[in-house]
Order: C-alpha cells, then sequence, then structure tokens
C-alpha cells in the first residue's frame, strides 16, 4: 500500500478550473451580477485562478473577494488555541450578487456553513453557489457542491493535501496520504 | 505565535511577540464594525461581566460594544449601585459572579493591584481595563495600534507623553508597550508630577514641551487627574496650561506631521487646546474606534485560552 499517492498534477488542476470557469458561466448565462468569495487561504488562491479562467472564457472580469470564516467556526469553544483571525476582503456589496464560494477541498461541510453564515451577515445574495477543487466526501451537514473539480473516495484516515503555487510555492498537485504517513 | 494567558493585567509582562499578536488580530475585527450587521458569532454563549469601581464611558462602553459584537452576553456593575456600597469587598463581589458561572471580568478600581489579586483567586479570566496609577494596557495598545497605523511603523519612532505622568496608568502602559516595540519615548511635565525614578523604565525626560515636540513623531497628551490630586501639585491651572498645555501656538513650531493623541476626557483649554483637540492633525477619535477592535481582539484571544489554566 502506497503510504501517498498522487491524484492531480498541474495540467489536471488546470483543466478543471478551466471546466468549472465554463460550467459557471453556462449555469449563471453569462456574467451579469456573478461574483467570487474565495474562503482563506486555498479557496481564495482559487477563486483569483477561476477569474483569470472565466475572463478567457467570457472576456469579462468578475470581482473577487476573501472571505475568513474563524469568528463563524463552530468549534471554537472547542479548541484549546484560539485560531489566528485574517481580514475578510470583499470591496463590493453582496446585495443582489450571484455569489460563487470557492474553496479548495469539500469534507465535512461545516467549513462551508460557517462561511455561509458569514455571507448572510455581510449582505443579501440572490444565490449563492460552491464549486470546489476536491470533493472528498464524509459530510456532517447536508451541503453539496454546484461544480466539483474531481470527487475522490476518500476513508476517514487519510488527508488529503492541495498544494497550490501561490502559497506553497511549489508546483500544484493534489495528494491523498494516510494519516500519520 | 499563540496566546497562551488567560488574563490581560499589564503590558509590563507581555512580550513583543504577543503584543504584535494582538495588534495582528485587532486588524482584522476593524472590519467587523463597519459593516451592517456588526456582530460575530465567535463568543456565543460566553458571559463577561464588566465590574467597574471608578467613572468611565469610553472605555467601558468599548468593552460592552466589543463583547457585543462577539456574540457574548454582558452583564455591567457599576459600584455605585452594587453591594459595594453595603461594604462587600471587590473579591467577594466578583467571587460571587463566578458562582453565577461568568467567563470574563473586565474590571477597572481605583487601588493599583486589583485585578492581580482577582486574578489568583478566581479561575474566570480578568481583563484590567484600569487599576488605580498602575496600568490600563488596552488603551496601551490602542494608542500603539494607532500609530502603527497612521505612521506605518512603531520601530525607531519618536513618542513623547506629555503631563501628569505620576498619576497615569496610561503613561505607565504607553511607555511599557512602545519601548519593547522598539519606539523612543520621551516623558514630559512639571517636576511635581513626574514619578521620581521614571528614568529606570528607559525613558527620557523633559521638562520643556516645545522642545520636545520638535523631535517627535507623536505626542500622547494626558488629563490632568484632578481627582487623584489631593495635594497640590501646581500653583495654578493657568501657569500648567501655559508651560504644558498643547495650545495651537506651540503645534505650529512643530512639524505639520506630528501626531496629536490623548486618551479622554479631554480638559479643553488645561492639557490641550480646543482648536487641537479639534484639528486635523489630531487622532482622538480614531483613537477610540481603534479601542473596540483592540478590545474584541483581547476578548477573543483570552477566551479562547480557557482550557489551558
Amino acid at each position: 500500500m502506497t503510504p501517498q499517492s498522487k491524484i492531480l498534477d498541474q495540467e489536471n488542476i488546470r483543466r478543471a478550473m478551466m471546466r468549472i470557469a465554463h460550467e459557471i458561466v453556462e449555469k449563471n448565462k453569462g456574467t451579469d451580477s456573478l461574483c467570487l468569495i474565495g474562503i482563506r487561504t486555498r479557496g481564495a488562491i482559487l477563486a483569483e485562478r477561476l477569474k483569470e479562467c472565466i475572463k478567457t472564457v467570457e472576456g469579462k472580469a468578475v470581482p473577487v473577494g476573501i472571505l475568513d470564516i474563524t469568528l463563524y467556526r463552530d468549534d471554537l469553544s472547542v479548541v484549546a488555541q484560539q485560531p489566528v483571525v485574517h481580514e475578510t476582503l470583499i470591496d463590493f456589496d453582496l446585495t443582489g450578487k450571484k455569489v460563487i464560494l470557492v474553496d479548495d477541498v469539500l469534507y465535512t461541510g461545516r467549513t462551508i456553513r460557517a462561511a455561509l453564515d458569514a455571507l448572510i451577515d455581510l449582505g443579501r445574495p440572490a444565490s449563492i453557489q460552491l464549486a470546489v477543487l476536491i470533493d472528498r466526501g464524509h459530510r456532517e451537514l447536508p451541503i453539496r457542491a454546484d461544480y466539483v473539480g474531481k470527487n475522490i473516495p476518500t476513508s476517514l484516515d487519510e488527508n488529503v493535501k492541495v498544494i497550490l503555487s501561490e502559497s506553497d510555492s511549489t508546483e500544484d498537485e493534489v495528494m491523498v496520504k494516510k494519516a500519520g504517513a | 505565535m499563540e496566546w497562551k494567558r488567560r488574563d490581560l493585567l499589564d503590558l509590563q509582562s507581555l512580550d513583543k511577540e504577543e503584543i504584535e499578536l494582538i495588534l495582528e488580530t485587532a486588524k482584522s475585527f476593524r472590519q467587523v464594525s463597519t459593516r451592517d450587521v456588526k456582530k460575530v458569532p465567535a463568543l456565543r454563549g460566553k458571559t463577561v461581566a464588566l465590574l467597574f469601581y471608578e467613572a468611565s464611558t469610553r472605555t467601558r462602553v468599548s468593552f460592552e460594544l466589543a463583547a457585543k459584537r462577539l456574540s457574548a452576553d454582558v452583564v455591567n456593575i457599576a459600584s455605585s449601585s452594587s453591594s459595594s456600597t453595603k461594604g462587600e469587598s471587590i473579591l467577594d463581589t466578583a467571587l460571587n459572579l463566578e458562582a453565577m458561572n461568568v467567563d470574563m471580568i473586565v474590571v477597572r478600581h481605583y487601588s493599583s493591584g486589583v485585578p492581580y489579586v482577582l486574578s489568583k483567586n478566581l479561575k474566570a479570566a480578568i481583563i484590567n481595563a484600569g487599576d488605580g496609577c498602575r496600568e490600563h494596557p488596552t488603551q496601551g495598545l490602542l494608542d500603539i495600534f494607532t500609530v502603527q497605523e497612521k505612521l506605518g511603523s512603531v520601530k525607531g519612532r519618536n513618542i513623547t507623553i506629555v503631563g501628569d505622568v505620576l498619576h497615569s496608568r496610561v503613561a505607565r502602559s504607553n511607555i511599557f508597550g512602545f519601548k519593547k516595540l522598539g519606539a523612543n519615548v520621551t516623558v514630559c511635565g512639571p517636576s511635581t508630577l513626574m514619578p521620581r525614578c521614571v528614568k529606570e523604565l528607559g525613558v527620557e525626560v523633559s521638562y520643556d514641551l516645545e522642545a520636545s515636540m520638535k523631535k517627535s513623531d507623536c505626542v500622547i497628551v494626558l488629563r490632568l487627574q484632578k481627582e487623584r490630586q489631593q495635594e497640590v501639585f501646581l500653583p495654578s491651572l493657568r501657569e500648567y496650561a501655559r508651560l504644558f498645555g498643547l495650545s495651537q501656538s506651540k503645534l505650529d513650531k512643530a512639524s505639520k506631521d506630528l501626531l496629536i493623541m490623548h486618551p479622554g476626557p479631554t480638559n479643553r483649554g488645561v492639557e490641550i487646546g480646543a482648536d487641537v483637540a479639534d484639528g486635523c492633525q489630531s487622532v482622538i477619535l480614531e483613537q477610540v474606534t481603534n479601542g473596540l477592535a483592540i478590545r474584541m481582539a483581547v476578548l477573543y484571544l483570552l477566551l479562547g485560552t480557557k482550557e489551558l489554566q
């Protein structure tokens, strides 16, 4: 059994993002009142990339914001150490917008639950859709993604690691490894 | 950097990294107060008691709003309407609050050291909101935050603190905080209001405000604390205003970029001229805005370390 296996490489990730961009534009019939909100940290990077992909597809730039969900986590009273809070950077009004929420891995759904609460405190979007690079299953809440780069069936003792050149200064890849490996 | 303290009692015992963590966290909290929905659920279900044995508007409201904007529940206890008028000691009052499972107590008291006594005897987190003539850590933090925001950095900056240094807990917190972040601090005021061994805190002492202003990036004007001056420290208020009051004519001789701060409340015409307080170099109201973000950051960090006791 290999302790660690590569699921996606740089080219796979690029193609997946491009496909998602096409799907977003198709489903929303263009880019009118569309905006991308990335969840810190890797969701924000992917949102920037999606913006470029949408620009290639439609020739139009859509606004991008960064959401920090720390203050909306449901485990703040459980964890021993307060997680570091970062700024939410959204410099446009969300009211009436079609929001595409972007994250790297969809797992329990708790991050997305927190993000939905955070978004609704910031305004009243017309709709919120979810785009993720990886869906690894094991949902604990009734949440699903509208756009998925790749579905990866995993077991609970595996970790999915998304590496992106912007934050990790090494070539993009997605790895799955056994916990402790 | 991880936050490990249960209480915030002073800046004297914090290290540079801890102060920087609070400042960094505060930056993220500023945004919450500018939104339509000025509330996040981070401290949902926690209870914060404000125990104030001394008059306060700014600090008390600031702590109350900070706690409420983090979704904590707040109880306010003012000494004048509490059982302390029947002779109950502050420790007993605090123990009773704890018996009702209060998670945090924010305390202001006219005696130095009260927050330490509470911290030793209680499991609840304690925040010092000003103890006698000792420290007022959140004021120190918000002053540093304001300088950092306005001037870009604190290290190497020249800060002058002018006025009633002897009775000022703000001055002490500012001295400890600014020194730790590498600023040069000068204290200025009449010799009767200068603590005897103040130089041992690593500050310069000046008795000439205009000269100090010329080499400063920021002047923090202290309130003349008439309520703490039982003896006669000054010949007259007029003389004090003439020598150590920050008037427009003194400001005209200094750099146009000099930052003017005051912890409030101001005695206009005594330690600061009305035109200076309202002028374009004054950031007094921005200090108040920043104070809220600092207090949100402190509440957030402290209530997260509950498990570590």
